[in-house]
């Protein structure tokens, strides 16, 4: 596949791989944090650790908008779906996500609620379209990436006079998380999380930009380098990092010029502005209540808001006790070191939320990790022909 | 959730919508976040949206640098790209 084999091809990996070993110095540990689930995916899935200098330590960010996603708003979204007037459409990774009482939208689905899972927000307009008797409610959630196509969808909505549409807003807002991760008191602590650098989100970014990201450069003296979802794009941006850590600079690079920019997406930032407004606080699963770090539906869209419309409770609850996803997600743990992993937690059966998606710290380890055999491997160019 | 692919455009549709492609499978997105899509560009398709165009001279820079570092350790030729 176009732009997307090239940047798989094993035997450039292996030459990036090289340069990373020559680059690196010796008695010094790097310390680098991937911040977007697409990237922990990638690097579990092409094994690219065991391809780095031991020196070099991948830690794991709070930038799968699953696993970030608190027990209190699935909660809300279950008893919303209970609700015989109402249908929920939702993406489905967020379908087998915990909540309380062991229940999630799959046990309701089963047993009896109206839950459809869907690919797009476009879907969950054609199922308002279908059933007009019925209240089609879209719980929306993802980062800057799934937020436009939510603008786009309540503002066709209005221009098309759709009525019985409205959306739950989980949308959350990457350098918030990143800001509160810096702030937290365990990376301030020294001996708690180190974190050199950042390898900043891909997508995300196509739509903000790199500019955001300016601030921790400056600010929280961090380098950040953007970097695409293969192989190839990965390994080059961690060894712009080492560079940038030996050399003491701290600036936004960029590796993924193909697809970002600094400016980032007008057109797509508009919409979202134009729908959207920043939420005074969000409860983040790992994190905690994070201030400006969510959007809201603006008021004159306010009947396309559901919390508004149908007058939903949040109400925060505590997360499983054993679960350490709260410390995996702020980079203090592994998935390996939490007692339930891969036991009484597993991807079919997840007591928390990293093990949901296949971008989740936890189910990323327990696929390509544990016995690492489902690791793919990396080939010739030419030669992987999926 | 935060999986992206690039897919050619294979055909502007109205209402801001597109038949993309990759891999020999065909569907229909929407262009709705961004201006100036034409036939044949690549467009970055999460969640049924094309993100972003695909900039495919920065694309082929990129390579290129992936050519000189393979050559610079040794690994011989720069490939086809
Ligand atoms: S293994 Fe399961 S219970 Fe443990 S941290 Fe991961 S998601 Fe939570």
């Amino acid at each position: 596949m176009k732009f997307i084999d090239e940047f798989r091809d094993g035997r450039i990996a292996a030459s990036v791989a090289r340069s990373i070993h020559g680059e690196v110095m010796a008695g010094r540990t790097y310390h680098i944090m991937e911040f977007c689930g697409g990237h922990t995916h990638a690097i579990a899935r092409y094994g690219l650790p065991e391809l780095l200098p031991a020196s070099i330590r991948l830690v794991h960010g709070p930038g799968c908008p699953v696993c970030v996603l608190p027990i209190s708003r699935i909660d809300a979204a279950l008893a919303l779906a209970r609700d015989a007037r109402v249908m929920l459409c939702t993406y489905a990774d967020v379908m087998r996500v915990p909540a309380s009482r062991r229940q999630s939208l799959l046990t309701a689905k089963a047993a009896g609620a109206d839950i459809v899972m869907v690919y797009s927000v476009r879907d969950a307009l054609s199922v308002a379209r279908a059933h007009p008797e019925r209240e089609v409610v879209f719980f929306a959630i993802g980062f800057e990436t799934t937020t436009p196509p939510t603008a786009a969808a309540i503002l066709e909505a209005e221009r098309t006079g759709l009525k019985n549409f409205s959306v739950i807003c989980n949308h959350v807002l990457t350098p918030s998380a990143i800001q509160s991760l810096l702030d937290s008191p365990e990376v301030r602590r020294v001996g708690g999380v180190r974190i050199d650098g950042f390898i900043g989100p891909s997508h995300v970014s196509t739509v903000i930009g790199s500019r955001p990201y300016e601030f921790f450069a400056t600010e929280y003296e961090k380098p950040v380098v953007i970097a695409g979802f293969e192989p190839l794009d990965v390994l080059q941006a961690v060894w712009m990092l080492v560079r940038q850590i030996n050399e003491g600079r701290c600036e936004v690079e960029n590796q993924f010029t193909r697809a970002v920019t600094r400016e980032g997406n007008r057109k797509a930032q508009a919409l979202v502005g134009q729908v959207f407004e920043l939420a005074r606080t969000f409860e983040w699963r790992g994190l905690g209540e994070v201030p400006y770090s969510a959007l809201r539906i603006q008021g004159r869209y306010a009947r396309f808001d559901a919390e508004r419309r149908f007058g939903l409770a949040i109400k925060s609850v505590p997360d499983h006790k054993g679960c350490e996803c709260g410390a995996i997600l702020r980079g203090l743990k592994q998935p390996q070191e939490c007692r339930l992993f891969g036991t009484a937690c597993v991807p079919d059966n997840p007591l928390g939320s990293c093990m949901v998606s296949s971008e989740g710290a936890c189910a990323a380890h327990y696929a390509y990790g544990r016995y690492r055999r489902d690791v793919v491997p990396l080939q010739h160019a030419s030669r992987s022909a999926s | 959730m935060c999986l992206a692919l690039p897919m050619r455009v294979e055909r502007i549709l109205p209402d801001e919508l597109a038949v993309v492609e990759m891999g020999g499978v065909q569907k229909t997105v929407s262009l709705a976040l961004v201006d100036g899509v034409a036939e044949g560009d690549y467009v970055i398709v999460h969640v049924g949206f094309a993100l972003t165009r695909l900039d495919a001279v920065e694309a082929h820079k990129t390579l290129a640098l992936f050519a000189q570092i393979a050559q610079a350790t040794g690994e011989g030729g720069g490939g086809e790209a």
